[in-house]
């Protein structure tokens, strides 16, 4: 008999092709009609943070180097007031196997394929994560399929997207390249059904679980440079789950820094557009994702969402795509290093934020990522001068998202923007009631909700009555 | 039409869905588009360009298709050089 493959009635299989797709039953881990037991369901996939060390040490992940970018640390003192200026750090993930922190975020999710037997994995991303599932599925011997938005109606990529898909096929994945839409979930939901392979899906326990390890290390670093913990760590966020992972493994070390997200402001610019898509220089670490994963977390490819940023952060700076840029080519040109647009969106957070700090503090920088053809700074600006949008150098708070990118023409022009917390929150309880009204949260939904932003019942009171 | 010889590395595309068929909460835009996909492998069967055929993936799998490309290739660059660059981080920031 053949199933009925309509969009419709693949959807309606959801729940049943996930479970036999991750032996995973999230049913059990249901408190309520908005809460459940998340830390139970962290805690249940049963591997320590020195269970995690141990299997990413097996495939080439973790133990990055973690750098002080003095010359970085001096040009943002001498544009900052007397005494302000913090010292910069950068955790170097590009030096994961597949050149990014994601090695960490699928290295859990194939070694639980592997040992469950599964024949091969999948994931659907748009980019880095895919090379990060390619290459360790690659080394644990299972096969792999990366489901990827790669081109939009006229068949164009743009050039980060065509080299994040090259990387999957590198190392030998089968990429499934799709045309822009969130209909991508519906092709994973069939190519699942099909293969019966192993969901390797971002957002699950394992996933995050893997990430955890980045911020234990980069804790344990500092510590040992600067004989201290670090006072903030810059995040670049988009689905929530670097953050996530990075925000438990430093409180895991005992680490109470500032937890800042980061993202490029892309606001006008539609994620589900066939002709925005192109006109996009950044292809994560955004804001098109950062924002609504941030206000609510559970519209992904599994139950429930084990990345849930608004638990950890306590703060939220934007960039613009010109300073990113701006800031890249400063950090080959002062550093020496040339490092991919996704890391490199934090260090432009934390030149902002270091403006703000004592000389003696210390903020950290997460993560970098890989960078060469297609992922360059250089490639996106060629690219988006050929879609028509103009590229100058000035004031970067002139630049349109889709029409323009100003590259700041001095360092105190890189100034990032604060999001307001509050509005976060707010449009997560709006979010939240959208699926069930207020006035019908039982208790330990009401405690879910307030813990899911960081809060607490009487913040949750004085909220909703606002709303 | 010449044929594409059995084994050789080549790009099929299919349509997923139709206009009529995609997600209620696709933009206008991109709702006037099919979902299309594409995918490359080694040709199970000689084949013409433009033709129904099938191929075998990198994961092993065979997957039908029109055949699109022969020896599909990336040529995904650095791009032109963007002379706004050059100037950044030669002193003049400071
Ligand atoms: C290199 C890199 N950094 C940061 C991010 C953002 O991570 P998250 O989606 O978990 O917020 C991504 C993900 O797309 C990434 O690939």
């Amino acid at each position: 008999m053949s199933l009925d493959n309509t969009y419709q009635a693949v959807m309606a299989r959801k729940n049943e092709i996930m479970k036999s797709s991750m032996g995973l039953d999230y049913e059990v881990y249901r408190q309520g009609e908005l809460a459940f037991d998340y830390e139970r369901m962290m805690n249940d996939c049963g591997f320590t943070l020195q269970d995690i060390i141990r299997i990413q040490a097996e495939t080439k992940v973790g133990n990055t180097p973690m750098y002080e970018l003095h010359n970085l640390t001096q040009a943002v003192r001498k544009i900052s007031a007397p005494g302000k200026g913090a010292r910069i750090f950068l955790k170097d993930e590009a030096a994961n196997a597949s050149g990014s922190f994601k090695a960490r975020r699928a290295s859990i999710s194939a070694y639980v394929a592997a040992q469950k037997g599964y024949k091969g994995v999948i994931a659907a991303t748009s980019g880095n994560y895919g090379a990060a599932v390619a290459s360790q599925a690659a080394q644990r011997g299972l096969r792999c399929i990366i489901v990827q938005e790669v081109f939009d109606s006229h068949g164009i990529g743009q050039p980060e997207i065509v080299e994040k898909g090259r990387k999957c096929e590198a190392f030998g994945a089968e990429v499934i390249k799709l045309s822009v839409g969130p209909e991508l979930f519906y092709y994973l939901l069939l190519t699942l059904e099909e293969t019966g392979y192993f969901n390797a899906s971002l957002y699950t326990p394992f996933g995050i679980k893997g990430v955890e390890s980045l911020g234990n290390e980069l804790v344990m670093q500092i510590r040992s440079i600067a004989g201290k913990d670090p006072d903030a760590v810059v995040v670049t966020h988009a689905g929530g789950g670097n953050l996530t992972g990075t925000a438990r493994g430093m409180l895991a070390a005992g680490c109470r820094a500032q937890v800042v997200a980061c993202s490029v402001d892309l606001a006008g610019l539609h994620m589900a557009s066939d002709r925005d898509f192109n006109r996009k220089s950044f292809t994560t670490g955004h804001t098109g994702f950062g924002v609504p994963f941030a206000t609510w977390p559970d519209r992904v490819d599994v139950p429930r969402n084990a990345a849930r940023s608004m638990r950890y952060m306590d703060d939220y700076v934007l960039v613009n795509q010109g300073e990113v840029f701006y800031i890249t080519e400063l950090l080959a040109k002062m550093e020496g290093i040339e490092r991919g647009p996704a890391g490199n969106t934090s260090v432009t957070g934390a030149v902002a934020l270091a403006r703000e700090m004592n000389d003696d503090q210390i903020i950290v920088v997460q993560e970098t990522e890989y960078t060469g053809a297609g992922k360059h700074h250089n490639s996106q600006l060629a690219f988006a001068r050929k879609m028509g949008i103009e590229v100058r150098r000035g004031n970067p708070e002139e630049g349109v998202n889709g029409k323009s990118i100003v590259i700041p023409e001095h360092l105190s022009q890189v100034k990032g923007r604060r999001q307001d917390m509050e509005k976060l929150r707010v449009s997560y309880l709006k979010n939240a009631a959208k699926q069930l009204a207020p006035d019908k949260w039982s208790d330990i939904d009401r405690s879910f909700v307030a813990a899911d932003v960081k809060k607490d019942l009487a913040w949750l009171d004085a909220a909703l009555k606002s709303i | 039409m010449s044929k594409v010889p059995a084994g050789t590395w080549v790009e099929i595309e299919n349509i997923l869905l139709t206009p009529e068929q995609r997600a209620p909460q696709v933009p206008e835009d991109t709702r006037a588009t099919p979902y299309v996909m594409r995918v490359a492998g080694f040709l199970v069967a000689e084949a013409e360009l433009g033709s129904e055929t099938e191929v075998r993936t990198l994961s092993g799998r065979k997957i039908h298709g029109t055949l699109k490309v022969v020896r599909p290739h990336y040529e995904h660059s650095f791009g032109e050089t963007i002379e706004e660059l050059l100037t950044i981080g030669l002193g003049g920031e400071l």
